[in-house]
């Protein structure tokens, strides 16, 4: 195995990093609004999300991506394999962390919102001042864990063509006939990664845990 | 589209052997997973640090490493130190491996948070060895780790989809080879995603019986 070998699982590395950032910057706004939609119980809307977030908890990624590639430029949509996969990973993603948000909107403590109502906060500044800042601090932990969930699905992605760690990893392997030397800088990638996010996770979880 | 489910449901046998084949993977990882776990359990808390630890390092490079890199590994990896398999035992046995590291520490948790004076009671009664396990340890043991145990399973039936890239026959795979045959891709991948539901609301409703029954017990 090649520096050049080396430097292309690190370019994989790259595309690993921006399709998990994109996943989780556009997984986690519409995690909360479909937990705000059920908290709520919009009529329709809630049931609607309740249905979305139970399917596309039980349906794998490689299902998913598979569908969305060949099915979507069936019904005029063109989609890339990179467009593809980051819808498939923000479908998977939002999902999870509506199921997050909910259980924190769901421990909301009742009293502080009637507080609130009696000094007069409207719906949306009650949101902002005082739902808002508590329940991101009570669902950091599991979105975190969801993050680190999201990175180990990605590789997954290859499958319509993505070129990430694992593929990259898989291609230099063939080519070298040596398959095992470049498994392991993909692993030495993405262990510090994934295990990065659960220290910090678990950091987060005992920090929170001391009364203040 | 209605064609399209027309065809899938044509094409029905190569659909039902995939789940057939999902399924079959799916148990016999769990079981397997769960039971290697629980084997795996007391070295995880052993009083000899050295024993504790090694096992540690497996189990959190496990959950640290994406299962399809895994399954890569076992699969194009271990031929090269000279152990081959065919894609059957390699999915196979790349799920039991790494679902059993994830079972080890879901039992280890639920154990650590057992209380301890339910034990200590059984002692003072006469319980020891098998019997204490049997009657005392295990029965609030197997009732409090079955949620995360059937979460687990429900990971492992999705996992189990990975293996189509290693051409295993399973659903995700004859949903592929139907579509790529009659190109009819939303009506055989929406097949498939519907009977993946399904088998997870099977299990999502057998942990609630269980809870139930924990709930009971109380």
């Amino acid at each position: 195995m090649s520096t050049a070998d080396v430097l292309a699982i690190f370019g994989g590395a790259l595309t690993t990093l921006l399709l998990s950032a994109a996943g989780i910057a556009l997984g986690l706004p519409i995690g909360l609004g479909l937990a705000l939609l059920r908290w709520a119980r919009v009529p329709l809307a809630g049931r609607a999300a309740a249905v979305y977030v139970s399917l596309l908890r039980a349906t794998p990624l490689v299902t998913l991506v598979l569908l969305l590639f060949f099915a979507l430029p069936n019904v005029g949509i063109a989609v890339g394999p990179i467009a593809a996969g980051v819808l498939a990973l923000t479908m998977n993603t939002s999902a999870f962390n509506c199921e997050v948000w909910r259980a924190s909107l769901m421990d909301f403590p009742k009293e502080q919102i009637e507080a609130a109502k009696s000094v007069g906060m409207r719906r949306a500044l009650r949101f902002r001042r005082i739902v808002m800042p508590q329940i991101v601090r009570t669902s950091l932990p599991g979105l975190i864990n969801e993050m680190s969930l999201l990175i180990k699905v990605t590789p997954v992605l290859a499958v319509v063509g993505v070129v990430d760690i694992t593929r990259a990893a898989v291609r230099i392997g063939a080519e070298t006939y040596e398959p095992l030397p470049p498994f392991f800088v993909a692993i030495a990638i993405y262990v510090p990664i994934v295990f990065a996010l659960v220290s910090l996770q678990r950091w987060i979880e005992r920090r929170q845990a001391i009364p203040t | 589209m209605i064609n399209g489910f027309g065809i899938v449901w044509a094409e029905r046998g190569l659909m039902l052997a995939g789940l057939a084949n999902t399924l079959l993977l799916s148990v016999l990882a769990g079981i397997c997973a769960l039971l290697l776990g629980a084997l795996l359990t007391p070295l995880l808390m052993h009083r000899a640090k050295p024993v504790a630890r090694s096992v540690r390092v497996f189990v959190d490079a496990a959950r640290c490493t994406p299962f399809l890199l895994f399954a890569y590994m076992v699969y194009y990896g271990l031929p090269s130190l000279g152990l081959r398999f065919d894609n059957w035992s390699a999915g196979l046995s790349a799920l039991i491996v790494y679902h059993t590291a994830y079972m080890a520490e879901i039992l280890r948790g639920a154990w650590a948070a057992q209380p301890r004076a339910p034990i200590e009671a059984g002692q003072a009664f006469g319980y020891h060895g098998l019997a204490l396990f049997r009657r005392i340890v295990l029965p609030p043991l197997a009732l409090a780790s079955a949620p995360v145990v059937g979460n687990q399973l429900i990971q492992i039936i999705k996992d189990s989809a990975f293996l189509t890239i290693i051409a295993l026959p399973e659903l995700t795979h004859a949903a592929s080879s139907i579509q790529s045959r009659h190109f009819v891709p939303f009506a055989a991948f929406i097949t498939a995603v519907l009977l993946y539901w399904a088998l997870c609301l099977v299990v999502e409703a057998g942990v609630s019986t269980v809870g139930r029954m924990a709930e009971a017990r109380r």
